[in-house]
C-alpha cells in the first residue's frame, strides 16, 4: 500500500473531477467507539468509513495499539430523496443536515440522519455468511422441481464475502413546520430530541407516529418573531437536561422534570453585551452557530461567528473561557454580511478529554485551542499542502504587525472555503474535517516529539 | 462631503458609530463629516438588508434564521434612525416629493410595516404616501407596498410606479396564511397527540391576522413560491383537496399567471437586462406587470 493509495482512500474518497454541489459534506459523525465515521452530503447520500484494524493494515511503527488509524469506505446510502410539499409548494432539501450514532446494543449500528424534515433511523448490519444447500431452492433462489428432489439435506451456513446492509427502520416524519437543525440522542437510549427553528421535539426511538413537543418558542404573531433556536443537545449524563442555543447568542438549559413544555429556562446561559464594542453586526455575530456539552457533562461549548466560549453549567452570567477564532474578520463585518459570509454556520468540537476544543474557519483554516494554555493553533485542511503521514505545519493569518514567511493576508483568505463540519474521536486524537466534497482526517502521533498532527 | 484625499472605509467606519455623533455640542466639520458618512453607511446597510430581505422570497430554501437576523438588523437601524431625528427628516422630505419619489417612499413605507412594534412606541404618525390602492383594507395596500417595493429593489432606474390594481389581492389570500400554516400543523400534528395543542389551538383563533410586512417575511416560510413550472399534474393534486381549507381559485390563478420560468431566472433577466423571456415586450413598464404578477403570486399563495 503506497502512500498514493493511502491517500486515496483517505483524501479522495468524494474526489471526482470536477466538484458537484450534491457532493458537498454537510455533518461528520464518530460513531461511540470512533471505529465508524459517517458523513452525510447535499445530494443526500451517506457514506461510513471504518476503521482498518492491525490484522487488515500495515503494523505501524509508533503506537502500541498497533491501529493503523486508516478509514475506508463502509457502506454507502441513500439516506433522504429530494421531496416535494405539495401543500405549501415547498421544495424538500435532501441535504443530510446531521446525523448522530445509537450507542450500540447489539452486532448491529445503528444511526439517525435527517434532512430539512424528516429524520430517519438505520440499520448498519454486516453479513458474512449464508446459507446454502436448500432443498427447494437451488443456488440462484430458483425454485427446484421437487421431481428432481431425491434426498433431504440440512443447509449450512457458509462464510461469503463481508456484505454490509444498510436498512431504513424507522421513518420519523411530518414533526417539523421549520427547517431541523438538530438531533441529538439522550443518554436513556431511548428517546432523541430534533429541532428546528422554532420548536424542540422529543421522539421514542421505536415509535414514529408521534412526538412530545418540549419547547415551543413560535410567537403568537409571526411579525414578532426576534429570536430562532439554533442548535439543541441533550445532556450526556442526566437524561431529563437539554440544552438549546439561539440566535441571539444565548443559551437555555431545560429541565424536563419541572414541566412538560420547556419553554421557560431553568438556566439562561447569556454575556452581557460590551457596549463599547456595539454595532449593527452586534447580534449577527452573537448567535450561536454551535452548542455541545463537554464529555463531563461540565462544560457548554458554544460558536458563534468570531469566537468560541466554554461555559460552565454552573455559572450564567457568562462564558468561563473565549477564544477569538478569527478576530481579524470583525473589522469586516460588513463585507461579509454583504456576501452573506456572516450566516455561516460553523461547528466545534471538544476532545476526548475536554482539554481542547477546535472549530472551523476560512481558507480551509480550522483551529484548535488548548484549554489549560489558552493558547491556539491554526491548521489547513487542504489537498495541495497535506500530505499523507505528513505533519501539518501551523498557519498564520497575517492581519498588521511582523509579517512570517508562509502567512497568509487577511484579504487573500479565501472565504468559499469554509470549514464548517468536523468531529473527534470519542477516545483518540483522530479528527476528521470536511472540507467543500473532501473528507480528511487526521491523527496525532504520540511517539514524537512535535506537537503537529498527521 | 468626504474630506479630500481619504478614502472612504466602508467596513471600518459602517461598524462604530463615530465618537463624534451624539450630543455634539459644537459640531465640528469633521464631525459632521464623520456623521454624514456614518449615515449615508447606515442607510446603505438598511438597503442591503432590504433587499436580502426581499430576496429571501425568491429563495427556494428560506433560512428563517437568516432572515430574522436581518429583520432585527434592519430594526436596529430604523430605531436608531428614529432616535437620530432622521427618520422624520427621511420620511418629511419624501412624503413632499411624493409623486417622484414615490418608489422611495414606498421603501419607508415598507420598512415602517416592518418595525412597526419600535415605532408606536415613539408614537410616531409616519405618513403612507400611496394612494389606497384598493378598498380591501391595509392589508392590501401594504402588499402593494411590499411588491412595489420588491419591484424597485429588483429594478432600478424605474422612476414611475404605478400601483397595480389589486383585483387578485384579495383579503382571503392573506386569510389563507395563517390558515395553511395552521393547518399543515394541523395535519403534521394529528398524530402527536403529546404536542403542544395550546399554541396550535391559539393559532387557529386568529384566522385573519394582520398581513405585515414581517409577516410575509415569515409567514411564507411556511407557504413558499409555487414551482417553476405549474403542470396539469400539480393542479389535479389541488383539486383534490377539500376546497374549504383554502382559496383555491386565488392560487389557481396566481399558479397558472405565473411566468413560465423560476425565480432564479427572474433575477438573472432582471440583473442581465437583457432579452426577457417573458411574454410582452421588453419595455419596463410590462416587467413590472410580469414581476407584480409574480410578487404577488410569492407573497400571496
Amino acid at each position: 500500500m503506497g502512500e498514493d493509495a493511502e491517500s486515496s482512500k483517505i483524501n479522495h474518497s468524494f474526489l471526482r473531477d470536477y466538484v458537484t454541489e450534491a457532493d458537498v459534506i454537510s455533518t461528520v459523525e464518530f460513531n461511540h467507539t470512533g471505529d465508524l465515521l459517517a458523513t452525510g452530503d447535499k445530494g443526500g447520500r451517506v457514506v461510513i468509513f471504518q476503521r482498518e484494524t492491525e490484522s487488515q493494515g500495515e503494523v505501524e511503527e509508533v503506537g502500541d495499539t498497533g491501529e493503523s488509524g486508516e478509514y475506508n469506505v463502509y457502506s454507502t446510502f441513500q439516506s433522504h430523496e429530494p421531496d416535494f410539499d405539495y401543500l405549501k409548494s415547498l421544495e424538500i432539501e435532501e441535504k443530510i443536515n446531521k446525523i448522530r450514532w445509537l450507542p450500540r446494543q447489539n452486532a448491529a449500528h445503528f444511526l439517525l440522519s435527517t434532512n430539512d424534515k424528516t429524520i430517519k433511523l438505520w440499520k448498519v448490519s454486516e453479513r458474512d455468511k449464508r446459507p446454502e444447500g436448500y432443498n427447494l431452492k437451488d443456488e440462484e433462489g430458483r425454485i427446484k422441481d421437487i421431481s428432481t428432489v431425491t434426498s433431504l439435506q440440512v443447509p449450512v451456513l457458509k462464510p461469503t464475502d463481508l456484505m454490509v446492509e444498510v436498512r431504513p427502520r424507522r421513518v420519523f416524519s411530518n414533526g417539523h413546520t421549520y427547517h431541523v437543525n438538530s438531533i441529538s440522542v439522550n443518554s436513556d437510549g431511548e428517546t432523541y430530541l430534533s429541532a428546528d427553528d422554532l420548536r424542540i421535539n422529543m421522539w421514542h426511538l421505536g415509535i414514529t407516529d408521534r412526538s412530545f413537543n418540549i419547547v415551543d418558542i413560535k410567537p403568537a404573531n409571526m411579525e414578532e418573531l426576534t429570536e430562532v433556536i439554533t442548535a439543541a443537545e441533550f445532556h450526556p449524563h442526566h437524561c431529563h437536561l437539554l440544552v438549546y442555543s439561539s440566535s441571539k447568542g444565548t443559551l437555555r438549559l431545560c429541565d424536563m422534570r419541572a414541566s412538560a413544555l420547556c419553554d421557560h429556562h431553568t438556566k439562561l446561559f447569556e454575556e452581557p453585551e460590551d457596549p463599547g464594542s456595539r454595532s449593527f453586526f452586534s447580534e449577527i455575530v452573537s448567535s450561536v452557530s454551535d452548542v455541545k456539552f463537554s464529555h463531563n457533562g461540565r462544560y457548554l461549548l458554544t460558536r458563534d461567528y468570531l469566537t468560541a466560549k466554554v461555559w460552565d453549567l454552573h455559572m450564567e452570567k457568562g462564558p468561563v473561557e473565549t477564544y477569538q477564532v478569527h478576530e481579524y474578520l470583525r473589522s469586516k463585518l460588513c463585507s461579509l454580511y454583504e456576501n452573506d459570509c456572516i450566516f455561516d454556520k460553523f461547528e466545534c468540537v471538544w476532545n476526548s478529554t475536554d482539554s481542547v476544543i477546535m472549530t472551523g474557519a476560512y481558507n480551509s483554516f480550522f483551529r484548535m485551542f488548548d484549554r489549560e494554555t489558552g493558547r491556539g493553533v491554526t491548521l489547513e485542511a487542504w489537498r495541495e499542502t497535506s500530505k499523507p503521514r505528513a505533519v501539518l505545519r501551523t498557519r498564520r493569518v497575517y492581519n498588521g504587525g511582523k509579517r512570517r514567511r508562509g502567512d497568509v493576508g487577511v484579504d487573500s483568505l479565501d472565504f468559499t472555503k469554509k470549514i464548517l463540519h468536523m468531529a473527534w474521536h470519542p477516545e483518540e486524537n483522530i479528527i476528521a474535517i470536511a472540507a467543500t466534497n473532501n473528507l480528511y482526517i487526521f491523527q496525532d502521533r504520540v511517539n514524537t516529539e512535535s506537537q503537529g498532527q498527521d | 462631503m468626504f474630506p479630500k484625499g481619504t478614502k472612504r472605509k466602508f467596513s471600518d467606519s459602517g461598524d462604530e458609530p463615530p465618537a463624534g455623533s451624539e450630543g455634539v455640542n459644537q459640531p465640528s466639520s469633521a464631525a459632521v463629516r464623520m456623521l454624514s458618512s456614518y449615515s449615508l453607511q447606515r442607510q446603505s446597510l438598511l438597503d442591503m438588508s432590504l433587499i436580502k430581505l426581499q430576496l429571501c422570497h425568491m429563495l427556494v430554501e428560506p433560512n428563517l434564521c437568516r432572515s430574522v437576523l436581518i429583520a432585527n438588523t434592519v430594526r436596529q437601524i430604523q430605531e436608531e434612525m428614529t432616535q437620530d431625528g432622521t427618520w422624520q427628516i427621511m420620511t418629511q422630505a419624501l412624503s413632499a416629493a411624493n409623486a417622484a419619489a414615490q418608489c422611495s417612499a414606498d421603501r419607508l413605507v415598507a420598512t415602517e410595516v416592518l418595525c412597526r412594534q419600535t415605532e408606536a412606541a415613539q408614537g410616531e404618525a409616519t405618513p403612507r404616501p400611496l394612494p389606497t390602492v384598493g378598498s380591501d383594507g391595509s392589508s392590501a395596500e401594504e402588499l402593494v407596498v411590499v411588491e412595489e417595493e420588491e419591484e424597485e429593489r429588483v429594478e432600478e432606474g424605474v422612476s414611475t410606479l404605478s400601483p397595480q390594481p389589486p383585483t387578485s389581492y384579495l383579503p382571503s389570500t392573506f386569510g389563507m396564511d395563517p390558515c395553511w400554516e395552521e393547518e399543515t400543523d394541523e395535519d403534521e400534528d394529528e398524530d402527536s397527540e403529546e404536542c403542544a395543542s395550546g399554541s396550535e389551538e391559539g393559532d387557529n383563533d386568529r384566522l385573519v391576522e394582520d398581513s405585515r410586512t414581517a409577516e410575509q417575511v415569515f409567514g411564507t416560510f411556511e407557504i413558499k413560491n409555487p414551482a417553476p413550472s405549474p403542470d396539469p399534474a400539480l393542479e389535479e393534486l389541488f383539486s383534490d383537496v377539500d376546497a374549504s381549507y383554502y382559496d383555491l381559485d386565488t392560487v389557481l390563478t396566481g399558479m397558472q399567471s405565473a411566468p413560465k420560468m423560476g425565480p432564479y431566472d427572474l433575477l438573472e433577466s432582471l440583473s442581465s437586462h437583457g432579452p426577457s423571456p417573458l411574454s410582452s415586450s421588453t419595455s419596463c413598464r410590462s416587467d413590472l406587470n410580469e414581476l407584480d404578477h409574480i410578487m404577488e403570486i410569492i407573497v400571496g399563495s
